[in-house]
């Protein structure tokens, strides 16, 4: 079990490094290696998650990385259990259909084995990420898989916003990173451990008090929240998509983006101890997952509107861990992401063939490109929660869990967004794939095989792992499995509510019964707040232009002319000093008996005077 | 009783020999001056690198101890030894020194930014006397000659910036040696009153390591110590002399001066005022530790601001140098094996960036960051290069400075939880800035200022080529270095210095194995505040 644990995480390293220093030069063999690589990785999880469902339980492996400080030993391990193992599936199966698909959305790319070789490294570092058995070795897997998003944003980096893009993402959850820091910091100062487990049981032993643990867990949920963009730390994430389509696929809808999730997840009995932190998730959640939605509902990028729909189906996640549905939150996290992959890649097969992002450039692909349109309205259903998709079943369970917790206006949020997340989506289907053909350039066609296949296995599984939502409660918490509800009238309002919004969007946008441009027209002060996206970017950009810079103009300015300038007021002064007494040393004699003789008068007054 | 073989002492003798051998060398003979200083760079690495591997870190205490009497009147005596710290910081010297010689090499070339100066045999041997004194320190346990070395070390950085080095380089080389010898001002009176006031007649440090000074004493004389090897250190407000001093310097000289010479401050601080002023010690930590936050955030909100490459890149000294002291003033285990760590690692860090500044500069002709632009499609290695750079120096895992910062940070903690807390902010801000940087310089479109005479180049190929034909020319936009990736003659010494960056973070025993112990030795004799 170990043996294989530790597989999955030698393969995609193995990939990264051969790619890096051996077949760098050809693509071909790049490509096979990294795919290869995590095919293995894949077949791993696998036998991993089959062994654990026949024999549920928790493995740990631990090994020190350096003990040689006496009293503060640092560890790396695994810890292989129900939680991690489903999440190993969900990383290495995305991956490697992504990679697949790369092979035909990346082909004649300049940066190609480039793409591979970081492709790995993600991989390799996000698998570490869900294996750690402690938090530090979390965090250092959470910063490497930053690195790789970096690195993957910026892919095409001559592009001046694709590197902007890139260096804002780094940052901007290096923000929420800093309180995960402090968080690890503070929790081994505190417990004198990073392990997940041992933390767990100083818990339950009731070593802590709950207000350190509301501390550490709202810290950590800084890092979460940064990682998973949820408001404030949402921004970076619909900038990332200048990254390649297939790398907001893998990364920012389904898997990174998903870690503060699963970190939220991992040390879920902190938040349950604490309380007040599981309220703060779960308000933030609502309201990203609010906000978010309103914002995709005007975006005209079709990659954007993914991604603020990811913002939002992230929130809702949180939510879902927030209102006490650890199994409904951490489920949406699994179904989301096989549809979110679904429709970026789906996405991207339209991007490949228009070479424009504006949906608004797009229409009637229907006919064009068939497998395309069918599996992405497949993910978009299935995003919209309706029956019998896999959405229906992990987004229904957080509303019905909202509603049961007593948090009704968290419920009504969610409620609202769903309805938000059927109208957009609607939207987006009927310009692009029904609406009458807009010819901007390019031959539409159906994208080749390597892309497609993907596309139709992963409708397969959003389509149908809401058969699976059963037995993954009882898999996931094992025998604390129950105590969550379940219910009818709730799942039959959402359904209702997405059907209305469906035929919204259906009336607005393809049989234009009502003009698009006259609802923004009459609603122009809302529309222009969401366009704007409520202005948060230029809060920010106020903050560091105005604010940030300033303060660091201050300190330049006050380094060079106070610090700097005091020093070489010492020296001016040294000099001057020199100057003045020099005028004294002019070596003629004449002078000297001036001064003698000016002395000698003076030291007469002066006793003169003091007598 | 057999004589050991006098390691400490062969490697001295390895790079002053051959700082005396340039000497005799006729001056138009580069290549051989070049091999020279190349081989006995080599052999001081070598022979750190075998006490590395000799050092037994299992027993405490210093080893490879050599003893010599040298003016027995006066107490004064030739002794080495190496404990763990020492050994680290020579490691780090080792590993720099031949760099930078390989570096200064590459610089002395035809054209080449050291070329145009000339003089490569003074430069040399000058760049290895100097480098003598910095491992003469490392390994001294005789405060006369630890005193004797440290000037050795500072002094001849006057002339290598002054002759060598570009800008306003009189003014930063007069202003960083004033301002270093008002720090050696300093320690001398701090050395002097530990001699007199001991009334043993001997700088010998295990002597007055043993000798227990009154609590007034320390209190006096423990600031004055901290704020002469502080100043070395980059000790705010005393640090206005590093980044002057930095961008005037040339390559090589930034790679040992960042890199190892800033390293002496703190080891002095480590080695006298905290070992033989430990109630001192305790009771101004608390005081100076607030300095050292000053240090790493101001330090980076200043490197924020900087449009010269090579004043961002000593601003970032100035705020790493605050997280060496940091972990200095916390007073305990974690947080000074963090100190030692951070030492060895923004050494190996900084020397990279200014070997890249280098490079860059060799490129492009300029230092101001908003000039350069688009610079990866040219040379993807520096780019690279100055990535990973980047990455330790903004604590990413996987890298040296991770785990420097991490263990500061977790000791700084236990002693000074809010002071600890705002030196995390200075992660965040370093990422900002450094990631501006590289930005700037390696990504977005190539910058029109390498774009001559209106004709756009289109492809990297295209515009090496077309540079290749203009070397020689003298146009305003003409290069007299070939833009293009690095050399092997640049690339080799990068490597070495990111493979040692990526090894420490990936596998940090490897130096705190021998830390540790001398760490655990030093924080006994404090007693321990934290």
């Amino acid at each position: 079990m170990l043996r294989l644990a530790e597989l999955i995480l030698i393969f995609p390293i193995v990939s990264f490094l051969a790619i890096t220093f051996l077949t760098r030069k050809s693509e071909k063999l790049s490509s096979a290696v990294s795919i290869s690589a995590i095919f293995l990785s894949l077949v791993s999880s696998l036998l991993i998650f089959f062994s654990l469902s026949q024999a549920p339980g928790s493995f740990e492996f631990k090994m020190p990385w350096f003990a040689t400080i006496s009293g503060f030993s640092v560890e790396l391990g695994f810890l292989v259990n129900p939680l991690s193992s489903v999440m190993l599936l969900v990383v290495t199966g995305v991956s490697f259909l992504v990679q697949v698909y790369s092979l035909g959305y990346m082909k004649g790319d300049e940066g190609y084995t480039k793409y591979y070789s970081f492709i790995s490294l993600f991989s390799f570092s996000m698998l570490g990420l869900v294996l750690a058995n402690n938090l530090l070795q979390m965090y250092i897997f959470w910063e490497l898989v930053g690195l790789c998003s970096y690195l993957l944003i910026g892919h095409w980096y001559s592009k001046p916003s694709a590197a902007n893009a890139a260096k804002k993402a780094f940052i901007v959850t290096r923000f929420g990173d800093f309180g995960f820091l402090v968080a690890i910091i503070l929790i081994s100062f505190k417990t004198g451990t990073f392990n997940f487990l041992q933390i767990e049981q100083l818990i339950k032993a009731g070593a802590l008090s709950q207000q350190l643990v509301t501390v550490v867990a709202l810290l950590l949920f800084a890092g979460a929240a940064g990682k998973s963009a949820q408001f404030p730390l949402h921004i970076w994430l619909p900038d990332a998509m200048e990254g390649p389509t297939p790398v907001s696929a893998l990364i920012h809808a389904a898997t990174m983006v998903a870690a503060g999730v699963y970190l939220v997840a991992r040390t879920y009995y902190l938040f349950v101890f604490s309380g007040t932190a599981l309220e703060v998730i779960a308000v933030i959640g609502a309201f990203t997952a609010f906000f978010a939605g309103s914002i995709a509902l005007v975006q005209n990028d079709i990659k954007r509107v993914l991604a603020y729909s990811t913002v939002s189906q992230l929130g809702y996640m949180m939510l879902g861990l927030g209102v006490g549905g650890f199994t409904a939150g951490y489920f949406h996290l699994i179904t989301h992401a096989s549809f979110k992959a679904l429709l970026f890649l789906g996405a991207g097969s339209v991007i490949h063939a228009m070479h424009t992002n504006d949906i608004w450039e797009m229409g009637g692909l229907f006919k064009k490109m068939k497998v395309t349109a069918l599996t992405f309205l497949v993910g978009s259903l299935a995003l919209s929660g309706l029956f019998p998709t896999s959405g229906f079943f992990s987004k229904d369970a957080i509303l019905i869990q909202a509603y049961h917790s007593g948090h009704t206006a968290l419920f009504v949020m969610g409620l609202l967004t769903a309805a938000f997340t059927a109208f957009y989506m609607a939207r987006v289907f009927f310009v692009v794939f029904l609406s009458k053909e807009r010819s901007a350039g390019g031959h539409p066609h159906e994208s080749p095989a390597v892309m497609t296949v993907p596309l139709v296995i992963l409708a397969l599984f959003a389509l149908g792992l809401g058969y699976y939502t059963g037995p993954f409660g009882s898999f996931v918490l094992g025998s604390e499995a129950g105590g969550e509800h379940h219910g009818l009238l709730i799942p039959l309002v959402s359904n209702a509510l997405a059907l209305l919004s469906m035929l919204a969007a259906w009336a607005i946008y393809h049989k234009e019964l009502i003009s698009s441009d006259a609802l923004a027209a009459r609603f122009s002060w809302p529309y222009k707040i969401l366009k704007n996206k409520y202005y948060v970017d230029e809060f920010y950009a106020f903050c560091v232009n105005r604010i940030l810079f300033n303060v660091s103009r201050l300190a330049n300015w006050f380094d060079r002319n106070i610090v700097d300038g005091s020093v070489d007021g010492v020296f001016r002064l040294t000099r001057f000093t020199a100057v003045v007494l020099r005028g004294l040393q002019t070596g003629l004699v004449q002078n000297y008996a001036l001064g003698i003789v000016g002395g000698m008068v003076a030291v007469w007054i002066l006793l003169r005077i003091l007598r | 009783m057999i004589m050991e073989f006098p390691y400490l002492s062969a490697i001295l003798a390895s790079s002053l020999l051959g700082g005396l051998a340039i000497m005799l060398i006729p001056d138009h003979k580069h290549s051989l001056i070049k091999l020279v200083a190349g081989i006995s760079s080599f052999i001081s690495l070598a022979l750190s690198l075998v006490v590395f591997y000799l050092f037994d870190a299992s027993k405490p205490g210093f080893q490879f101890l050599e003893k010599l009497p040298w003016l027995p009147s006066l107490g004064i005596s030739y002794q080495l030894g190496i404990d763990g710290i020492g050994l680290a910081m020579l490691l780090l010297t080792g590993i720099v020194i031949f760099t930078g010689v390989l570096i200064s090499a590459h610089e002395f070339k035809e054209g080449g930014l050291l070329g145009r100066v000339g003089r490569p045999r003074e430069f040399f041997a000058m760049l290895l006397i100097l480098v003598t004194g910095v491992f003469g320190v490392f390994v001294s346990l005789d405060l006369f000659f630890l005193f004797l070395f440290y000037e050795i070390a500072v002094l001849p950085m006057y002339l290598l910036i002054g002759i060598w080095g570009t800008g306003k380089k009189e003014y930063s080389a007069m202003k960083l040696t004033l301002y270093l010898m008002l720090g050696s001002a300093f320690i001398l009176l701090g050395i002097l009153a530990l001699y007199f006031t001991s009334g043993l007649g001997t700088f010998d440090w295990f002597a007055l390591s043993n000798y227990s000074f009154s609590e007034r004493f320390q209190t006096i004389f423990f600031p004055i110590v901290f704020v002469g090897f502080g100043i070395l250190a980059g000790l705010w407000p005393f640090h206005t002399w590093s980044p002057d001093g930095h961008a005037s310097a040339p390559s090589a000289v930034s790679m040992l001066h960042a890199g190892v010479l800033m390293k002496l401050g703190a080891f002095g601080i480590i080695r006298v005022a905290l070992a033989l002023m430990p109630y001192g010690a305790k009771f101004w930590a608390p005081y100076f530790a607030v300095l050292t936050i000053v240090n790493i955030v101001y330090g980076a909100l200043v490197a924020m601001n900087q449009k010269d490459l090579k004043y961002v890149i000593a601003y970032s000294s100035v705020s790493h140098m605050g997280i060496v002291l940091l972990g200095i003033t916390s007073l305990n285990v974690i947080s000074l094996d963090g100190a030692v760590f951070q030492m060895f690692a923004h050494g190996v860090m900084t020397a990279l960036f200014f070997a890249l500044v280098g490079a860059v500069y060799g490129r492009t002709h300029t230092r101001v960051i908003a000039d350069m632009g688009g610079l990866a499609k040219l040379s993807p290695f520096l780019a690279v290069a100055f990535a990973i750079g980047g990455l330790a120096s903004l604590g990413l895992p996987g890298t040296s400075g991770f785990v420097a910062e991490f263990l500061v940070l977790v000791g700084a903690f236990r002693a000074y939880p809010l002071l600890a807390v705002g030196a995390a902010t200075g992660v965040v801000i370093t990422a900002i800035y450094v990631l501006r940087v590289l930005q700037k310089i390696f990504f977005g479109e190539l910058n029109a200022h390498y774009v001559t005479e209106g004709s756009q180049a289109q492809t990297a190929d295209e515009f090496s080529a077309r540079h290749l034909q203009k070397v020689g020319s003298s146009g305003h936009h003409g290069f007299p270095v070939a833009m293009g990736d690095a050399t092997t003659a640049e690339k080799i010494p990068m490597a070495i210095l990111i493979l040692v960056i990526i090894t420490m973070g990936v596998w940090p025993s490897l130096l705190l194995r021998v830390v540790n112990p001398a760490v655990i030795e030093l924080v006994g004799r404090i007693g321990g505040l934290f």
